[in-house]
């Protein structure tokens, strides 16, 4: 077993602020839009970025929730160990808003088909985009593509891409884990 | 954790703390999904449940039946009324009958104590008892519980005491076990009566004294007079049971302190308690309501993941 760095901490900050300026290039002052981060890994990221936006760039008021997808998932009694929830904390409804949702890796869409189901219990969306921090290219299970990534990743099946952040394990890094 | 130690409900006492404690966590986010605009989510899609109800129930039996459709089951109702249960056929008959529809989770209600346990036994689908004769009501007890950790915080160091017809009673049962599990005091009150002989075998003191048992305890658990399992008198009359046992609003305020309220329903009025005890702020007999549904999501949630 091999682990490589993909991002160091220094590239990682250039990455949010770069997303977070794509994101504010798109949706200006974010009065119709709504951030959402994905339980559980993709919260981290949507903290961050809301973080920047807030501090840096001055914007006031951005709907922000986080959204667990246990529920809506399609391997549902076909793994091995049963699925543990996390909580879900949208206190606004989505009608007619423009949806960021937020994850730290795309890999084969399936979490995101998830979501996309998940989010309409919350109103009918005017619009759906999908912000990652790494995309995985060729792994993907379903037509599903980012509005907005980091990083993109050649990584082969059995391998495994561990995103690490500052607040839970001690450092901002992306690796490379393979067999 | 996130996995069941059984495969089945069949009462508290084969569940341990843990699994408590994850039934309450998945209620929690069920809570969360029930306060949505949709309120459902496709979890259960392939899953088919079947609602057998061998005695009268309204208010479970419908609690049950949004949770499934809540979770996206298939659901089934039978009743024993219109059924073939009538021309004699056996209960292992009618359930493996039901069964070969494909159904892959059964939840029952028996006059019988001990239905779903012989029933486990026979059959292979999972089921979950909702109630059987005076011996469990597992889905109540847990409603009850985390009613309580809602409101009072949690359930550890609580004083409960359950009032009423303890002896007819499966929520009493349940409720004994699920809350001294959890670490809650449980005392008894009523008539002497239809209090059972060894009930101070489970660690439950018997107080003979409504007053007395008000003051002592966080919580009142007010059980209904039982009038169809009364196959004899077991006190002089509805009005002096009332007398004795019965909480109004002047017994309430005189007590110095708040206490919580609950009652299992369906409510005698007037007669357990009064119409301004049923509906004051202590009362959290309509939250029970509420979270009755989110537990039975949860409770069969869980066991459906565990279904190959």
């Amino acid at each position: 077993m091999s682990q490589h760095v993909l991002l160091n901490s220094k590239e990682i900050d250039i990455i949010l602020h770069r997303l977070a300026c794509q994101l504010l290039e798109n949706h200006l002052d974010f009065s119709d839009s709504v951030l959402i981060g994905m339980q559980p890994r993709g919260t981290y990221l949507a903290h961050r970025l809301l973080a920047i936006l807030e501090r840096e760039y001055k914007v006031k008021h951005i709907p922000f929730g986080l959204l667990d997808i246990t529920f809506y998932r399609d391997d549902f009694r076909r793994g091995d160990k049963p699925l543990a929830a996390s909580s879900t904390q949208i206190d606004f409804l989505v009608e007619g808003k423009r949806v960021v949702l937020i994850d730290d890796v795309l890999y084969t869409g399936r979490s995101i088909r998830a979501a996309l189901t998940a989010i309409q219990s919350f109103g009918r969306p005017g619009s759906i985009e999908l912000l990652t921090l790494i995309d995985r290219r060729f792994s993907r299970h379903l037509p599903i593509q980012p509005d907005y990534r980091g990083r993109q990743v050649d990584a082969i099946g059995g391998d495994k891409v561990k995103v690490c952040w500052e607040e839970n394990e001690g450092e901002d890094a992306v690796y490379l884990i393979s067999k | 954790m996130s996995e069941l130690s059984v495969r089945h409900l069949l009462g508290i006492k084969y569940l341990n703390q843990k699994d408590i404690d994850l039934i309450f966590e998945t209620a929690d986010h069920f809570k969360e999904v029930l306060g949505r605009p949709i309120k459902k989510v496709p979890s259960l899609r392939d899953i088919t449940i079947a609602n057998i109800f061998f005695e009268s129930s309204t208010r479970t039996r419908l609690s049950f039946e949004l949770a499934e459709k809540r979770l996206s089951a298939d659901v089934i109702n039978f009743s024993a009324a219109q059924s073939s249960v009538k021309k004699g056929e056996t209960l292992i008959d009618t359930v493996n009958n039901i069964l070969s529809m494909k159904v892959d989770m059964v939840v029952m209600r028996h006059p019988n104590p001990g239905a779903g346990i012989f029933l486990s036994r026979h059959v292979k689908a999972s089921i979950v008892n909702a109630g059987d004769g005076a011996h469990e009501h597992p889905t109540q007890a847990l409603l009850d519980s985390y009613s309580i950790r809602e409101k009072l915080g949690g359930v550890g160091g609580k004083k409960v005491v359950i009032v009423g017809d303890i002896l007819h009673s499966r929520v009493a049962l349940s409720n004994i076990f699920a809350l001294q599990m959890q670490g809650a005091e449980v005392r008894v009150c009523g008539p002497k009566t239809l209090i059972p002989k060894y009930v101070e075998s489970l660690g439950v003191r018997v107080e003979p004294d409504l007053r007395t048992a008000l003051q002592w305890c966080d919580v009142a658990n007010m059980l209904r007079v039982q009038n169809e399992r009364m196959d004899m008198s077991y006190f002089p009359s509805t009005r002096e049971y009332s007398r004795q046992f019965g909480i109004d609003k002047a017994l309430l305020e005189s007590l110095g302190k708040e206490i919580v309220i609950m009652h299992p329903g369906p409510i005698n009025r007037g007669v357990e308690i009064t119409s301004d005890v049923a509906d004051s702020h202590q009362s959290i007999i309509l939250n029970q309501v509420e979270n009755g549904v989110a537990i039975r999501m949860a409770v069969i949630y869980l066991l459906a993941s565990q279904i190959k």
